[in-house]
């Protein structure tokens, strides 16, 4: 019986297991040393918080894989010999595989600061680095002040969860606004405000310079570019992810800063796919990033590779972007392309409508000549994935979105509507242009 | 394998802790139980008057200082910090003190009303003659134990529905459901019965009846002394024995049709009002297991079998034989009972046979046969009423269904099993309309294509239990007949994946093989196959 070995059970990896059961009797090994079970990554805040347990992360009961006949086994690879087919474990074992899928994930990325691997400087990715953070910050005693560096979606998850704690936490972003190099500008300021109103010393256009020793190899401070020495008992370094590609070296398959896949997911090597945050297209699809480290896509990697090994070739190839967070209290919803302001295409032009009370805002990217609708960001108003996924690929325009915008409402019932307004502030926009 | 317990914070101090505003409210809350327990235990107190509205007053403020020490500071939106670190909201320490004391305050409320000082003859004692001035005012009547266990229940309600309408200020939908519960409990099942009594005379007499309570929550709406009471009341006693009738035959397939369950069970419901309110911070405590659900479904239909039984034998027993008399005799309405089972069962398998699973088939059938033997051992025989006396039937229902699993385990047990288990494992109400919202309605919470994140937050906070995620995460609406639409999974979802509405009914499901989001020709292929 063909052998499907999984190295890393994410989303990625969990999906293309489940859809290749769905579809075959191969045997099929899923390999992790984070944990012994699928957990939601997403969600390893809600477990600092206090909201949820560990095994609440579990999307599915402990039976089910047993059930499924999807073999776990906890172990680190170290390294592959793809002319053999054979996995290297730590712990001196070798595992022969016909099919291999690397679906690894990503891991901080450093970028060699002076004290970045002193005790009390974390990421927060995997589950131990949870444990870790469990470690290093419990609670406002052991760990009264905390910087973190980088804002992005894991910077402002680590900030409200050690706000919950009561932890003292200062924030360093690089840019003028929070994430501005994902959101328009207005967006951007908008979340800064937010997240200050929280009591998080938000601070603009700062980047760290290196950390400090206190002698025992713990943090004592960091310093800023500009020169500013910020004491501090943990250092969060949330300044973005990278493919975990370090076991690859040698092993004949061809990586750049992630593993080089085709099309069809395929590495190099034959039976060899690499799926989800470690893979990297050789061409980048559409206006998409060659390496796309979203739950989303690593599903959509996994479901797609699934039918590819059982027989049935297709190629990844996604739909109409989309993708959610919540920064504090305020959700986040976008489908389609809107660019930052800094990144904006020279086709693309924004309408941007916000609430007085600073918590809901839109803004509609679309075409300034054919007028096309190509993309919207909502703030604090939840949208209808179905129906904008729709009106994309039928390329409604601008004016045909926002006359029919409630259609596209998913907010709760008796909930506020705010379409009349955003019509007329684009009706008002476009008389004054 | 070293991996982490639930408790993730041995090491450390989570918020766990109250702050100064709670510990104080909390102090007045239990000085107000304290003025109880004095009065409990017979110490005199001289102006009953005073001291009851002292307590009353002490506990309901006392709830709302500490929510506003609770949310006062706190912006708009999800508060569930630490809610798996404290202690009474983890089935710790608190949790366990807290569950003991309310079984025993049931089990005492319901054998040993005595205890509290209720005297059949003579003047009350103890914490019931507390409540006499109230109740004076109000029916004009002392009081009894359930008009002490109505008001602290109604007191319940309204100072935990504050708290929860803070909590949930961001919220609408959570707001005027809250608003609703409130205003139900407070005006039909507290005050309108007790001005009803007033109404009643030597030659005029309504049974206690809170009229948004359907049969078969309230089981004996249609005893014998009740429905003695409701003719010889007159053309208003009728009218209220015919709104019984029509509550569960007519207003309730309309409304559940229109609405799904929700718009009993957590807009106007008196148990689902508490739930909501008081135990608003046990929901997360339910079992979210396939096997809890696999016992829901057993018990809480076997719960709605018996208590049809248990009702037709009873109704039966006070019925003639002679159709001279009253055109409604034993005979007919034993066979009117088996035609109309048998039709509704008919219907269900031949229009929705498909969406039943195997055991609620075999489950169908069984009950079926159980109960047309009943009534046909009954009907052939004539002498034994269903092998058992209806009157045995009807207190083994009260003792076991109607106090211990409601009241003792349902309610006490709050801060163990979590703030639904009457509602998802004993109520027939809810198993009637949980039938009808699976089969029969507009109702569904709808997943937003494939925006989840399987975070397992719905999950955690679905107080019936419902893996909420294992739908979300493929893609499939929530049809479930069990969900009582409090809304919560959709206000604590991060990506604003969950929305309950009422749509057409084609496609109420609506499960994707492959998430949107992908390759359309992918999904077209998988979904097609």
């Amino acid at each position: 019986m063909e052998h499907v070995v999984i190295v890393g059970n994410g989303i990625a990896g969990v999906t293309a297991a489940r859809h290749i059961r769905k579809n075959s009797d191969k045997k099929i090994t899923l390999i992790s040393a984070e944990s012994e079970h699928f957990f939601s990554r997403t969600a390893l805040m809600y477990v600092y918080m206090g909201h949820m347990r560990w095994k609440d992360l579990k999307p599915y009961e402990d039976k089910f894989w047993a059930k499924n006949q999807i073999d776990l086994l906890q172990a680190y690879v170290e390294k592959i010999n793809p002319q053999e087919q054979i996995l290297h474990l730590a712990d001196g074992q070798k595992l022969k595989y016909d099919t291999l899928i690397l679906a690894t994930g990503s891991i901080p990325a450093k970028y060699g600061w002076e004290g970045q691997d002193l005790k009390g400087v974390q990421g927060l990715v995997s589950k131990q680095d949870l444990e870790l953070l469990e470690h290093n910050a419990p609670n406002n005693e052991v760990c009264p002040k905390a910087v973190i560096i980088g804002g992005g979606l894991i910077g402002v998850e680590l900030a409200e969860m050690l706000h919950t704690r009561k932890i003292d936490v200062t924030l360093l972003v690089r840019e003028k606004g929070f994430w501005s190099g994902v959101l328009p500008d207005a967006e951007a300021q908008l979340i800064s405000e937010h997240i200050l109103s929280h009591g998080i010393d938000l601070r603009h256009e700062e980047e760290l310079d290196k950390i400090i020793d206190n002698g025992t190899g713990n943090v004592q401070a960091i310093v800023t570019k500009k020169g500013e020495e910020i004491p501090c008992n943990l250092v969060g370094i949330t300044t973005g992810v990278k493919p975990k590609i370090d076991f690859l070296k040698d092993s004949g398959i061809e990586t750049d800063k992630g593993i080089l896949v085709n099309r069809l997911l395929e590495t190099n090597v034959k039976n060899v796919y690499a799926i989800g945050d470690c893979a990297r297209q050789r061409e980048a699809i559409g206006l998409r990033k060659p390496i796309e480290a979203v739950w989303y896509t690593g599903r959509m990697m996994g479901e797609t590779v699934a039918q590819t090994i059982c027989g049935t070739p297709f190629e990844y190839n996604p739909g109409n972007w989309f993708n959610s967070a919540k920064f504090f209290d305020i959700e986040y919803q976008t489908y389609g392309w809107v660019f930052s302001t800094k990144n904006k295409k020279d086709y693309e032009q924004h309408f941007h409508w916000k609430h007085p009370d600073n918590t809901k805002c839109i803004t509609i990217a679309f075409h300034k000549e054919s007028l096309q609708f190509l993309g919207i960001n909502t703030f604090g108003i939840r949208m209808r994935h179905e129906v904008l996924d729709r009106w994309l690929n039928e390329h409604k325009s601008v004016e045909y979105v926002l006359q029919h915008l409630s259609q596209a409402n998913f907010d709760p019932e008796f909930y506020k509507k705010y379409e009349s307004h955003i019509q007329a502030t684009y009706n008002a926009s476009k008389q004054i242009a | 394998m070293s991996s982490i317990q639930r408790d993730l914070s041995l090491t450390g101090q989570p918020p766990a802790s109250i702050n100064s505003v709670q510990k104080v409210s909390t102090a007045i809350v239990v000085g107000g139980l304290i003025i109880l327990l004095l009065a409990l235990f017979n110490i005199n107190l001289p102006n009953k008057a005073l001291w009851l509205t002292l307590s009353l007053v002490s506990i309901f403020g006392g709830i709302l200082l500490f929510s506003y020490g609770a949310y006062a500071d706190k912006q708009e939106g999800i508060k569930n910090d630490g809610v798996w670190f404290k202690s009474i909201s983890s089935r710790g320490f608190l949790a366990w003190v807290a569950g003991l004391a309310l079984t025993g305050f049931y089990v005492v409320l319901y054998f040993k009303a005595d205890l509290l000082g209720l005297s059949a003859e003579g003047e009350n004692t103890g914490l019931i003659a507390l409540f006499d001035p109230l109740s004076k005012i109000l029916s004009g009547n002392p009081a009894s134990q359930w008009f002490v266990y109505g008001t602290l229940y109604t007191i319940a309600i309204l100072g935990f529905g504050i708290k929860f309408l803070w909590k949930y200020r961001h919220n609408r939908y959570e707001r005027l459901r809250t608003i609703s519960v409130m205003f139900f409990q407070t005006a039909f099942a507290f005050l309108i019965p007790e001005f009803m009594a007033r109404l009643n005379s030597d030659e005029f007499s309504l049974p206690y009846y809170d009229i948004k309570n359907v049969w078969p929550l309230n089981y004996y709406n249609f005893e014998q002394y009740r429905v003695d009471d409701f003719i010889s009341a007159g053309d208003i006693g009728l009218a209220l024995l015919l709104f019984g009738i029509a509550s569960i035959f007519v207003i309730t397939p309309i409304l559940t049709y229109k609405y799904g369950k929700r718009w009993y069970c957590s807009w106007v419901c008196g148990c689902g009002g508490l739930a909501e309110t008081a135990g608003d911070s046990f929901r997360h405590l339910s079992d979210k297991s396939e096997f809890a659900w696999k016992v829901e479904r057993w018990v809480v239909h076997s719960v709605l079998v018996f208590v049809v039984v248990m009702t037709t034998a009873v109704i039966s027993t006070y019925l003639g034989y002679d159709p001279d008399k009253y055109w409604l005799t034993k005979d007919i309405f034993l066979i009117g009972v088996g035609v109309f089972l048998t039709l509704l069962f008919a219907a269900i398998w031949i229009f929705k046979k498909e969406e039943l699973q195997k055991d609620a088939r075999y489950g169908a059938i069984g009950y079926l046969v159980i109960v047309l033997t009943l009534i046909g051992i009954h009907y052939t025989s004539g002498s034994t009423l269903f092998l058992i006396p209806a009157e045995t039937l009807r207190t083994t229902y009260g003792f076991l269904i109607g106090s211990i699993f409601s009241g003792v385990i349902g309610t006490g047990f709050y801060p163990i099993f979590g703030n639904r288990v009457w509602c998802r494992f004993g109520c027939p109400m809810a198993a009637i309309l949980g039938l009808q919202q699976r089969l029969f309605s507009k109702f569904r919470i709808t997943t937003n294509g494939g925006q989840c994140i399987s975070c397992g937050n719905c999950s955690s906070y679905c107080e019936m239990g419902i893996d909420v995620r294992a739908y979300a995460q493929k893609g499939e609406n929530i049809v479930r007949a069990s969900c009582v639409g409090c809304g919560i999974c959709s206000a604590v979802c991060p990506r604003g994946v969950l929305k309950l509405e009422n749509a057409a009914t084609d496609n109420r499901i609506n499960s994707r093989e492959v998430l949107l989001g992908n390759d359309v020709d992918l999904m077209d292929y998988l979904n097609q196959n």
